[in-house]
């Protein structure tokens, strides 16, 4: 009972925070609703046990990924209100409505059959061996003490996925090296070999002992 | 009542229609980013279900690996409007379907 309390608080919570994202006219109130939505998510990770993926959920998205939207709306300074009230394609708002509906419809019902007519085969014992799988959440490490979550995780990880978990490495070191390529000043016009060395416009600095009487006037007013 | 894997399915769906719809309604550019994770999370959320009902933890290592794949999204997509938003003032999503300066 408990349980279901929990989930039914956990999930209000999530969906309010999803309803706030899409309805809200500023994006940093959208920013702060969808920390709501990941921290509901996250609870409800640790309803199911899953503890390493709630604390990765609230590090890794409502750390970073989150703050890293309020930088860039920061940056760019389009934190201004969006105009609701004009639909600049007529017709977009009832076609989305109706495809949300019909995404809905067909969700629900290939979720609630899926439980039951899931084809999925427990991960309980290992199909070849007949032994108890690793991989299996309820699965007790070599000295009859159940294993962590953390543990089982960083198991799997550092043997059946090696190759994909190191394939990660890669992507976002190309992440990296694309954010730095796309996000450089750039004059219009100019040529890939141009960019060499990167060019910041910024003005000359006027040295601060040519300017007594600016300093006078900002230490007086201070 | 009895807590089952249909109650987190229910709620996924949810999550991602709500998702979906905001993606398609929305164009500030920003804000639909937060729709695609919205959409993440809702599958992450499924996919963890699943796992527990099937005693797997193939299930969280998929949400891992979301997590990754998403952070890498927010990554390139942030740097495009950055990008965009640098040649015109005002980032709408209407402003750049050429995909030209």
């Amino acid at each position: 009972m408990t349980e279901v309390v929990v989930f039914l608080v956990a999930a209000a919570i999530a969906l309010v925070g999803a309803l706030g994202v899409v309805a809200s006219k500023n994006p940093v109130h959208s920013a702060l609703f969808l920390i709501q939505t990941l921290m509901g998510v996250a609870v409800l990770f640790v309803l199911q046990e899953a503890h390493f993926l709630a604390a990765v959920q609230v590090v890794v998205y409502a750390g970073a990924i989150v703050i890293l939207f309020l930088f860039v709306i920061m940056l760019l300074g389009v934190d201004k209100a969006e105009e609701f009230d004009v639909d600049p394609i007529a017709g977009q708002r009832p076609l989305a409505a109706v495809l949300g509906g019909a995404l809905l419809a067909i969700g629900l019902t290939v979720m609630i059959v899926a439980v039951d007519g899931s084809t999925g085969s427990s991960a309980t014992f290992d199909p070849q061996t007949g032994q108890p799988a690793e991989t299996a959440l309820d699965s007790i490490g070599a000295d009859g003490q159940p294993i962590t979550d953390i543990e089982r995780i960083g198991r799997v990880l550092f043997s059946d996925y090696a190759l994909a978990f190191e394939i990660t490495a890669a992507l976002l070191t190309i992440a990296v090296i694309g954010a730095v390529v796309l996000t450089r000043p750039v004059s219009r016009g100019a040529r890939l070999e141009d960019l060499e060395p990167a060019s910041f416009d910024l003005p000359p600095v006027a040295p601060r002992d040519k300017q007594p009487g600016h300093d006078a006037a900002g230490e007086s007013g201070a | 009542m009895e807590l089952t894997t249909t109650w987190y399915l229910v709620l996924s769906v949810l999550m991602f229609s709500i998702g979906a719809v905001g993606l398609l309604v929305r164009r500030n550019p920003l804000v639909m980013f937060m729709c695609v994770e919205l959409m993440l999370n809702a599958v992450n959320i499924s996919f963890v279900a699943f796992g527990a009902d099937l005693n797997d933890v193939g299930g969280q290592i998929a949400v891992f690996f979301v997590l990754v794949v998403a952070a890498v999204e927010v990554v390139v997509g942030l740097a495009l409007v950055v990008a965009i938003t640098r040649r015109r003032s005002d980032a709408n999503a209407d402003d750049v379907s050429v995909l030209r300066g």
